[in-house]
């Protein structure tokens, strides 16, 4: 009896794969939703295809975005943060990007159609 | 004044509770254990550090891409045209879903757009990046 238990136990253990998923989460805007905003309320973040970033018209180092967009949020609470990407550009510049926005906080993030 | 020593120790582990307890650990890995449902597409995906646990499996959906560009979902390759079809009868049959896009970090922003333009035509709004988590 004991015996048995022990061999499902083991079965299980093995197969067992606590993978909880994790991401970076963010909601989509509606189809055909286009609202008017005002042009100084406007970050413009563009990433080229070799995973460069320019943040307002001006080249960032990747890292520092968060720390830039914490403090232009500081300054105007009703920034939106449109992101925009070459169709080449990695993935992974783009995750690290939305993850920079994450780490200041930024809510209101938009991403703006490849090139 | 004399010291009575006690000599009769017993240096056994109880063992009569040792299938309940097997029995429990047994019970809970049975309970937790997820079979995986489908193996997707061989990814590396991105890390990233600010990142959220999604709340249920049952109401998350897959999107794999790779980085040659192929877009599987439930193992079956799609054309981007296609995944609008699919999202949206996934989306019919759960309103809550959430979509996980598990793309290789050297897949195209090209694609990443499309299939972002193609989830908000399906109307399936809720997006999940899938990342790993980043130690520095």
């Amino acid at each position: 009896m004991a015996d048995i238990a022990f061999l499902l136990l083991i079965f299980f253990l093995v197969t067992t794969t606590i993978d909880i998923d994790k991401g970076l989460g963010l909601v989509l805007p509606a189809e055909g939703e286009t609202i008017e905003i005002k042009k100084k309320n406007i970050l413009n973040c563009l990433i080229n295809s070799s995973g460069m970033v320019l943040l307002g018209g001006e080249p960032v180092n990747l890292k520092d975005v968060s720390r830039i967009v914490k403090e232009k949020l500081r300054e105007n609470n009703k920034l939106i943060i449109s992101v925009k990407t070459h169709e080449k550009t990695h993935y992974k510049d783009y995750v690290a990007i939305i993850d920079q926005l994450k780490i200041a906080n930024a809510t209101r993030i938009s991403i703006a159609d490849t090139d | 004044m004399k010291f009575i020593r006690k000599t009769t120790l017993s240096s056994e582990i109880p063992t009569a509770s040792m299938p309940d307890i097997i029995f429990m650990l047994l019970i809970f890995f049975m309970v937790t254990t997820v079979l995986r449902e489908f193996s997707g597409l061989p990814i590396e995906i991105p890390k990233a550090k600010r990142i959220e646990k999604l709340k249920s499996k049952r109401h998350t959906s897959h999107i794999w891409v790779s980085k040659e560009g192929l877009i599987s979902i439930e193992d079956r390759l799609f054309n981007i045209e296609n995944v609008r079809n699919i999202i949206y009868d996934k989306r019919v049959a759960d309103p809550q879903i959430v979509i996980s896009l598990k793309a290789d970090e050297s897949a195209r922003m090209g694609l990443i757009s499309g299939i972002h333009n193609e989830l908000r035509k399906a109307d399936a709004l809720k997006l999940n990046y899938s990342t790993k988590t980043s130690l520095d």
